[in-house]
């Protein structure tokens, strides 16, 4: 029988006391972790704040909705995708622009488009470009401001809600048109938010509505040329509509109606590049003269909400926000994510609800129908450019001025057909073959605006 | 004297072990039960939805086809052997703890590919009679080794929502 004599040293006392410790720590913070998600699975939501129709600052409402409003404010971040996404490139020092970033000089980067905007604001300066959270300062600081902008660009670079509440003494409509006739200086005096909750929710239900006069008006044009008389989109539209009108009421090709310059969707048409043609037409409206050529110029900017009513996505009942605020869980709640972006910078949640191939797939994709889709709209804008030089040589070789009108007028349905889809913001993904067919039909109109000069 | 002193030292020293021991069993024991854990060891369906990330998923089989028919295990682990149906409870059980506890996983989840041959062999075990002889067209030949077979002849290839549609 041995005697023991063993004695255990104070190393390995520490040893086993600090072991255990960790053990136990490990132990404690997987059992408050558990709790945590058990909890996480009963959240409510919890007003601590009061939020009525006067509420305009987001942050207030961001006490009652915290995951909501956090996502918000990341419409600060800028990411670039391929074709698109939010961008950020350090600015020149320009004098009267401290901002320290800016997004691509898109003038930089297609030489053409200065040329077939000759005569106009947007050959000054025009840009890629960036999250929600900059629509004020980056409207406030283009150098098309020295051209001199009205009131009207405020409708949508702005929390404009309560200012045309203010202004129309509770009657927005009044507000609107009081809005759109100042000039822009004066105008931004009576806003200080970008985008924010009241543009798009109604502050009792949290329901989804209707606040900008010019989008209540162009669709129930639209739904006029379906048939539907005195559409009330506020009232008759369904929940899953919504979902894309509230982005509708900004995301279109847009126009200054007459002396008043007040704020016209070109819907009585029809949604199409064809029926807002055709409205023009009707109009007999231009946005210009173009300083080379003389032609009565369009300008088209952003219909990302009718080139997705011509798509895929729109046919299969897919809204804006089911990919751009797609639902993300935080705990057990399912929200909308309100980070609106690119879906490309979110694509597991964004596409993968109904496609299932993994990401990169995805990406590859979407990025085939965008570089397609950029090719043809160089050869578009080249097209464009042929006929612009054409008809300066026509003009100075003294060709008929019968000749010179039928080709101005070829020139300004070619380019209001390619700037529709260079100005919309999806490189084309929102519709691709509907904007392959107006890239073709553009291309096929500078043509005949060249043949019509011989 | 001193062999007392050592006596009550390793006394000490043991009760002092003998009590961290303790008490990590206890505290993990309490984790193991408020955790549901031995819900894990049986084969209720309800259990896979301790987790309300998977709420989503059991609701939509409640009312599937198979929601009457087969539980989550009958379709999400092995029939083969014993061994295998425990390492594939382990495995997807630690893998699917650590995303859970640390949130770093994607929504819309996707199904791994050592999980989506367990599921396609699921489906060829109590649907045999119909798999053979669309085996037997489609490839000319039974092939014995059901994980080897073509993934353009896998059922959860076409039939991905059977169990639950999200």
């Amino acid at each position: 029988m041995k005697k023991q004599t063993g004695q255990i040293s104070v190393s390995t006392l520490l040893l086993v006391a600090v072991l255990s410790a960790g053990i136990c720590f490990g132990v404690v913070a997987l059992l408050t972790n558990i709790f945590e998600r058990k909890q996480e699975a009963r959240t409510t939501i919890m007003r601590v704040v009061e939020i009525d129709d006067n509420t305009t600052d987001p942050a207030v409402w961001g006490k009652n909705f915290p995951l909501q409003y956090d996502d918000y404010l990341k419409t600060a971040d800028m990411v670039q995708t391929t074709y698109g996404g939010s961008e950020a490139i350090p600015n020149g020092h320009k004098e009267g622009d401290p901002r320290d970033i800016v997004s691509r000089s898109k003038l930089e980067m297609i030489p053409q488009l200065k040329q077939m905007w000759a005569g106009y604001g947007f050959s000054k300066d025009y840009r890629e470009k960036r999250g929600h959270a900059y629509m004020l300062t980056d409207q406030l600081y283009t150098e098309r401001q020295k051209v001199g902008q009205p009131g009207t660009c405020i409708h949508c670079h702005a929390s404009t809600y309560g200012a045309m509440k203010e202004l129309g003494d509770g009657d927005i409509l009044a507000g609107f048109e009081k809005l759109n006739t100042m000039p822009y200086m004066e105008a931004k005096e009576h806003v200080t938010h970008p985008v924010a909750c009241i543009d798009c929710h109604e502050p009792d239900t949290m329901a989804l509505r209707i606040t900008r006069p010019a989008f209540m008006e162009g669709i129930a044009d639209y739904k006029a040329t379906q048939g539907i008389e005195d559409y009330d989109v506020n009232r008759d539209a369904t929940r899953q509509e919504m979902r894309s009108y509230v982005c509708g009421q900004c995301h279109v090709e847009y126009y200054f109606k007459g002396d008043k310059k007040r704020l016209t969707y070109p819907w009585t048409e029809g949604l199409t590049v064809d029926a807002a043609y055709e409205h023009f037409e009707k109009e007999n409206f231009k946005d210009w003269t173009h300083a080379e050529t003389g032609a009565p110029m369009l300008k088209a900017q952003h219909p990302e909400f009718e080139l997705w009513s011509q798509g895929i996505h729109s046919r299969a009942g897919v809204s804006c926000a089911d990919c751009h605020m797609a639902y993300k869980r935080v705990g057990a709640m399912k929200i909308s994510d309100h980070h609106i972006r690119s879906p490309l910078l979110n694509v597991n949640t964004a596409c993968g609800t109904c496609h299932k191939s993994d990401d990169q797939e995805l990406i590859a994709r979407t990025e085939i129908i965008q570089s397609r889709h950029q090719k043809l709209v160089k050869v578009a804008l080249n097209s464009v450019i042929d006929l612009i030089n054409d008809i300066n040589a026509a003009k100075a070789n003294g060709v008929s001025e019968e000749k010179i009108k039928e080709a101005q007028q070829w020139q300004r349905k070619a380019t209001f057909y390619v700037d529709y889809v260079e100005a919309e913001n999806s490189s084309g993904f929102h519709a691709g073959q509907e904007a392959a067919r107006i890239l073709g039909e553009s291309i096929d109109y500078s043509r005949k605006g060249q043949n019509a000069l011989r | 004297m001193k062999q007392i002193t050592g006596l009550k030292q390793k006394t000490v020293l043991y009760l002092l072990i003998a009590v961290l021991i303790g008490g990590i069993v206890g505290i993990g024991t309490f984790t193991f039960g408020y955790a549901k854990g031995a819900s894990y060891l049986k084969a209720d369906s309800q259990s896979c939805a301790n987790c309300h990330v998977m709420q989503g998923h059991f609701d939509a089989w409640v009312k599937s086809s198979h929601g009457k028919f087969a539980s989550c295990n009958d379709c999400h682990a092995p029939h083969d052997s014993a061994v295998s149906a425990y390492y594939c409870k382990a495995r997807n059980g630690f893998f699917h703890s650590l995303a859970f506890t640390t949130g770093d996983f994607e929504e819309n989840l996707r199904i791994t590919d050592y999980n989506r041959s367990v599921t396609e062999q699921a489906c060829r075990k109590c649907h045999t009679d119909l798999v053979h002889q669309i085996d037997i067209l489609a490839i000319g030949e039974l092939n014995k080794n059901a994980s080897e077979r073509v993934e353009s002849n896998a059922c959860i290839r076409c039939h991905s929502t059977v169990g639950h549609d999200t």
